[in-house]
């Protein structure tokens, strides 16, 4: 249990201050000694007492007085006066507490020096008086540390400061002093696949009847050929022993990587390409490509379409630009600067970018679904590691047509599929080691993003809720959980194989963030459940539980083939077009002519949003721009200016579950009387709920509003230098009007 | 034959006035199709079977706003075009060759039946004879509104001076009004308000006793003329409220502008003259500009969409802000009744459009009564159609002078911030989407007699007994418009975000001609075909 101290609570302000902190005088909180909850293998660094926490930067300053903490895992505000427990929030997080903020959660610190906000970096000469921190889950702490001893305040700055800003060792990360600390929990049954074994690939292979043409390939076991690459992945039959070894020479680029097969025997394949400045010299390209496309080209693969997403797509520079203005718009300090970002929010949000990019990633996708799904053309997709935009796009175009990655295990399969042992470096591109901002770029995020633009455009089709994909975002910054901490499963086993030797008493086992009731007990797990998801009809029951990968597909789309397709005839064109390319330039050159992609594309998506939507088959995402919008739940959940008390989708949510509650009250109610016992106290079904007052942020932010007002705009009214005219023309209608 | 199969159906005493084969429609999104045109009273109608599914053009010709005939070169050497713009956010284009003999006529008979008021002619919903289970006209009874409310009590008499609309010919046959205020009194108020639109009560809070009242601004002239009988009623106003010795007054114009009507013999409420009262504007802009803000949304939605300029013109037509600057007003407004239990004035110029919007939003935030379908069509009979919104002059029904500086899309957009309510709060509206776009259909479609005429005066003689009224037609159907996650949220008041961050366009609206935009499944307010689509999941629940 977390201690309630630990800030498991939100909490009403226990204390509330409406005059400036340092206008009291502190008593010594004597005899209130608050400690701080301690994870197995958590150590204490520094702290500093009587540290005023606002509550909200509002200029109230109202807030409690408490101890400010910096552990090897955190750093933790635990107030004075913990709240008296009658307002248990449903949805708690066990590892980490409303004030609680990972140590690679913390995103920006700045120092308030003379109502001057600097940003806080190495060593300090002088310590500010207020401290705030940004965390890349848009908390935003304010700390007043007036009432501080100075000799507190300057530990626990310059520690905040060091611990989280500098570079770290990959050994030093909480990571492991937590596994070598926590007793090793059962391994709790998890139906997601990890794919780090043969097997779990090889069924993969058969769920998706990819084992006709593909197969599971072990040549890489002791990482011979690829640091890379997983231990085990599938390439086309024989396509290893039709190249020649060369290809092992180059780490693993080069090799066509099967990700998924179409219900039609389509493949969609990725493959890492040669770096830029040796593709033209490398004498053993054009003879390596050949083998490739001999191999795939020969029958059964038939037609592949290459895309360069390098060319097709923003560079992850531009990723990384655009998020990091985008997520400056919702790192909100106090009701002002909320107002003021209000009144510019279109210029704002369109100068980030970072919708546009989204809806170019689902475009993408939805162009390579169309080729895969219409065209029956295998697409091979190629990016320099085959590790970033590889990832979004394959991933998206499985969730668009394998209804069984929209399911919870389903879409955590793949994340371990595409991204873990695919080889996502979520070490770098999160830099959680804080080494280099060079390569820091929220790809997983533009991704999880992705998906919850088609979670909101078709809530019923997807088993998890939105409040699991911003808790899986969350998660990114948990050193506790392996799963997005490693840059490749190389570089995992490695460590941890080393690791295991010096810690020779118990076997070292890193935990995986798949097992949810690490953070969340069952009764908040179960808000990351979808209660709108239209379950298959018919739920075979029996087959269901022996069978995870017999998860048929259906048909996405109505096969009203009335068009010939254009294979046979195409095939021969393609390939001779193909080889001059090959021979002839790089390969980035070969990305199909954009022209007659784009009718294609066209014409496939208009036609597939005129039909009703299977929420089992194929989904496609609606890219216009009024459809792509903010991920309010992510991004806006600890703004309390964005909170709608009573509203927002719980409010559906709410209404839906206490319909199910009252038809199995009812049947409960049947039941008994059937049984001729009387029935017990009716009220026994308990109304959890109250959406009148839950707040449309909910599960986050529960409490962080104190009254019950509203929340008015406090800037003031954009001018309307256009409008001036018009705006002034009224008062001549009402003289006109005003004399007759 | 063919035209048989394409021929137009028929409302009960609708007629057809022309019909003409072969007229092609140039739509954007799918070319021209060509089919049989049928002109009635009522509908301009396109369909071809040469389609399949064969396709249907079905428009009121209430939509239309302006017709204008094109030659078009391209088309050849015997082409004629219409270029058809609706105020419903699209513009039709209809070509047909031109030896054709009809070609005058159907020109002819769209101008003459599309705009039937320039040319002598009946508006077509005093021709239709649909029968219905219900009578929507007796929906509305003020005085079962007003008891609903707890009226009249000790401070609020339920006034019948202006049976006669000599009082106000803008305003309702039935006032409420504070007990102790004489009519000779409220005649020289009446004299001080623009067009006689005094102080009446709009909503009075069923614990506070705070009130909304809604007037029109008062005629202040520039030199500051005062008028005692007018200082003494909105003292009387405040008195009537014995929880707060406040009275606030939100003039809905901008603090300059109200100032410079002086000159023009209105103003606003000179503080020196009402002790106790605070005067707040809340900077909202006049018809004109609305009206401007909608004609550049058109542009940007219609017919097709720059998806990647996008968020740059959304916000360079500024509607989402006018709506954000409407339910910011309407909030404060609230918020003082319920926070500050503090009675409240609301005025513009004439009381007709502003006050409309934000009185009647306010009494939304305020009254869970008013977010079921009855209570809402109560609403709009109270505060929009007997309080005198001019729905005639600013819609322009069956008026060829689309220019006309009167029209303004007032009552749209206060459709529009419901239905940014009803998003924000899903499950409070007892109403769907579609309610919401049916009433916004038939503003303009001039098939009931709802929204026809400026004011009760105008409408008393003819339109009960000579045409349907809206909610005739709506309430025969209710489930199609009823929202199935409805909780009906009592004594709740609801205070939507006016955030940009929230406020979203109405897609389902103002780009529903668009087919890339079709509706689709969105919690809350999505079809609720689709939402219901999602309801069997319950039948997994283990029985």
């Amino acid at each position: 249990m977390l201690s309630k101290a630990a800030g498991g609570r939100p909490a009403k302000p226990s204390f509330v201050s409406y005059v400036s902190p340092e206008e009291i005088h502190i008593r010594e909180p004597a005899g209130k000694e608050v400690n701080p909850y301690l994870l197995p293998g958590e150590l204490l660094l520094c702290e500093a007492s009587t540290v005023f926490k606002y509550v909200q930067e509002d200029g109230s300053n109202r807030g409690t007085y408490g101890k400010l903490v910096c552990t090897n895992f955190k750093v933790a505000f635990l107030g004075y006066e913990s709240a008296s427990d009658d307002n248990e929030p449903q949805f708690k997080n066990k590892v980490i507490g409303e004030s609680d903020i990972t140590l690679h959660c913390i995103d920006q610190i700045y120092g308030v020096y003379d109502e001057k906000k600097k940003s806080l970096y190495g060593q300090l000469k002088k310590y500010p008086e207020k401290l705030i921190i940004y965390s890349k889950d848009f908390r935003v702490f304010h700390f007043c540390l007036r009432c501080t001893k100075e000799e507190e305040v300057k530990r626990i700055v310059s520690g905040i400061v060091h611990h989280s800003q500098t570079p770290k060792l990959l050994k030093r990360l909480f990571l492991f002093s937590y596994a070598s600390a926590a007793p090793n929990s059962p391994d709790a049954k998890n139906r997601t696949v990890m794919f780090d074994t043969f097997k779990d690939w090889h069924e993969e292979l058969e769920r998706t009847k990819g084992n006709v043409k593909y197969e599971v390939v072990s040549v890489n076991e002791g990482y011979r050929v690829s640091e890379k690459l997983p231990l085990y992945f599938v390439v086309p039959k024989s396509f290893l022993k039709s190249v020649t070894e060369s290809i092992l020479v180059h780490q693993g680029r080069g090799i066509p990587i099967w990700c998924w097969s179409c219900h039609n025997g389509a493949a969609l394949l990725k493959m890492s390409a040669f770096p830029k400045e040796q593709d033209d010299s490398a004498l053993q390209m054009p003879k390596l490509l050949d083998g490739i496309y001999k191999t795939i080209h020969a029958p059964p693969y038939e037609v592949l379409k290459m895309d360069d997403l390098s060319s097709s797509l923003p560079s992850l520079q531009d990723i990384q630009t655009a998020y990091t203005r985008f997520k400056q718009l919702f790192l909100i300090d106090n009701s002002i600067h909320f107002w003021d970002t209000d009144v510019k929010w279109f210029s704002l949000l369109e100068s980030t970018n970072w919708l546009e990019i989204i809806r170019r990633c689902l475009k993408k996708s939805v162009e390579v679904v169309e080729q895969l799904e219409r065209q029956t053309t295998n697409v091979l997709l190629i990016e320099e590691n085959a590790s970033d935009l590889c990832c979004v796009i394959s991933s998206l175009v499985q969730v668009m047509m394998d209804s069984y990655c929209r399911t919870k295990f389903g879409f955590q399969s793949l994340i371990q599929k595409e991204w873990v042992i695919g080889g996502h470096s979520f070490l770098d591109r999160c830099n959680h080691l804080r080494k280099s901002d060079k390569e820091e770029a929220p790809v997983f995020l533009l991704f999880l993003d992705c998906v919850w633009q088609l979670v909101q455009q078709y809530p019923p089709a997807f088993e998890f809720t939105e409040t699991y994909l911003t808790v899986l975002s969350d998660s990114l910054y948990i050193p506790i959980f392996s799963t997005f901490f490693f840059n490749s499963q190389h570089q995992k086993d490695t460590i941890v194989s080393g690791e295991s030797h010096n810690a020779q008493s118990s076997p070292f086992r890193l935990l995986t963030v798949w097992d949810w009731s690490v953070q969340f007990e069952p009764k908040a797990q179960a808000l990351l459940n979808n209660p709108l998801y239209a379950e298959k009809p018919k739920p075979d029951k029996s087959q269901r539980k022996t069978t995870r990968f017999k998860h048929h597909r259906q048909l996405s789309l109505p096969l009203t083939q009335t068009k010939s397709s254009p294979k046979r005839g195409f095939f021969r064109e393609e390939t001779d077009h193909l080889i001059k390319n090959i021979l002839g330039k790089r390969i980035s050159k070969l990305i199909n002519s954009s022209e007659e992609l784009h009718s294609n594309f066209r014409e496939f998506y208009d036609s597939w949003h005129c039909k009703p939507v299977d929420f089992h088959g194929l989904l496609l995402p609606h890219i216009e721009g009024p459809e792509i919008k903010v991920w309010t739940q992510r991004y806006l959940r600890w703004i309390p200016e964005a909170q709608l008390l009573g509203g927002g989708t719980v409010a559906i949510a709410t209404k839906f579950l206490d319909v199910m509650e009252e038809v199995q009250k009812l049947q409960k109610q049947m039941d008994e009387e059937h049984s001729q016992t009387a029935p017990e106290d009716a009220d026994a079904v308990p109304t959890l709920r109250n959406s009148a007052r839950l707040s449309s942020l909910f599960p986050f932010a529960l409490l962080q509003r104190h009254s019950l007002k509203p929340v008015l705009p406090t800037s003031t009214w954009k001018d309307l230098e256009d409008e001036e005219d018009l705006a002034k023309r009224d008062d001549e209608f009402v003289e006109l009007s005003g004399a007759d | 034959k063919l035209a048989q199969m394409e021929e137009a159906p028929l409302y009960p005493g609708e007629s057809i006035k022309v019909i003409a084969k072969d007229v092609m429609y140039i739509c954007p999104f799918m070319g021209a199709i060509s089919g049989t045109l049928t002109v009635t009273d009522y509908r301009l109608y396109i369909k071809s079977i040469e389609r399949d599914p064969p396709f249907v053009l079905d428009v009121p010709l209430g939509v239309i706003s302006r017709v204008e005939k094109i030659v078009a070169q391209s088309h050849g050497d015997n082409s004629f075009g219409i270029e058809i713009v609706c105020k419903d956010m699209r513009n039709l284009r209809l070509a047909y060759k031109q030896e054709e003999q009809s070609r005058l006529e159907i020109f002819e008979n769209l101008i003459t039946r599309a705009f039937p008021v320039s040319n002598g002619l009946p508006l077509f919903a005093f021709s239709y004879k649909e029968k219905f289970p219900v009578n929507g006209w007796q929906v509305y009874d003020p005085m079962a509104e007003y008891k609903r409310q707890g009226l009249p009590n000790e401070s609020w008499k339920i006034s019948r001076i202006n049976s006669t609309f000599e009082l106000c010919d803008t305003y309702p046959a039935i006032l409420v009004v504070p007990t102790s205020v004489k009519d000779d009194d409220l005649s020289k108020v009446a004299a001080f308000r623009t067009k006689g639109r005094v102080p009446v009560l709009s909503w009075i809070h069923p614990e506070s006793q705070a009130t909304i009242t809604r007037c029109s601004q008062p005629l202040v002239e520039p030199n500051d003329k005062h008028c005692s009988e007018d200082e003494k009623y909105l003292q009387t106003i405040m008195d009537a409220n014995a929880q707060s010795h406040m009275l606030i007054i939100f003039d809905a114009r901008q603090n300059s502008v109200a100032v410079t009507n002086k000159v023009k013999g209105g103003g606003c409420e000179n503080k020196s003259s009402y002790p106790n009262v605070e005067l707040v504007f809340l900077d909202i802009h006049n018809i004109n500009v609305m009206r401007e803000s909608l004609r550049k949304l058109k542009e940007i939605v219609y017919p097709t969409i720059d998806e990647d300029r996008w968020l740059a013109n959304i916000d360079s037509t500024h509607w989402l802000e006018y709506i954000k600057m409407l339910l910011t007003g309407a909030v404060r407004i609230a918020d003082k009744i319920e926070s500050g239990k503090t009675s409240v004035v609301v005025h513009c110029g004439d009381g007709w459009d502003r006050t409309a919007q934000l009185t009647s939003l306010a009494m939304l935030m305020l009254d869970s009564y008013y977010r079921t379908i009855k209570g809402f069509e109560i609403l709009i009979e109270k505060e929009w159609i007997s309080f005198g919104h001019q729905f005639a002059v600013r819609v322009g029904h069956g008026d060829d002078d689309h220019a006309d500086a009167e029209r303004s899309p007032i009552f749209l957009q206060f459709i529009d911030c419901v239905w940014q309510m009803t998003r924000q709060f899903p499950a409070a509206f007892e109403f769907n989407e579609l309610f919401l776009v049916t009433i916004l259909d038939h503003l303009y479609s001039c098939l009931f007699g709802t929204f026809l005429f400026n004011c009760e005066q105008e409408r008393v003689k003819q339109i009960s007994t000579k045409t349907v009224s809206l909610w005739s037609y709506v309430n025969s159907q209710l489930d199609d418009f009823t929202n199935p996650f409805y909780v009906n949220y009592e004594h709740h008041v609801l205070y939507p975000v006016a955030s940009l961050n929230y406020l979203e366009l109405w897609v389902n609206y103002y780009v529903r001609w668009n087919p890339r935009m079709r509706p689709q499944v969105r919690v809350g307010a999505g079809s609720d075909d689709d939402l219901l689509r999602s309801l069997p999941a319950l039948q997994s629940v283990n029985l």
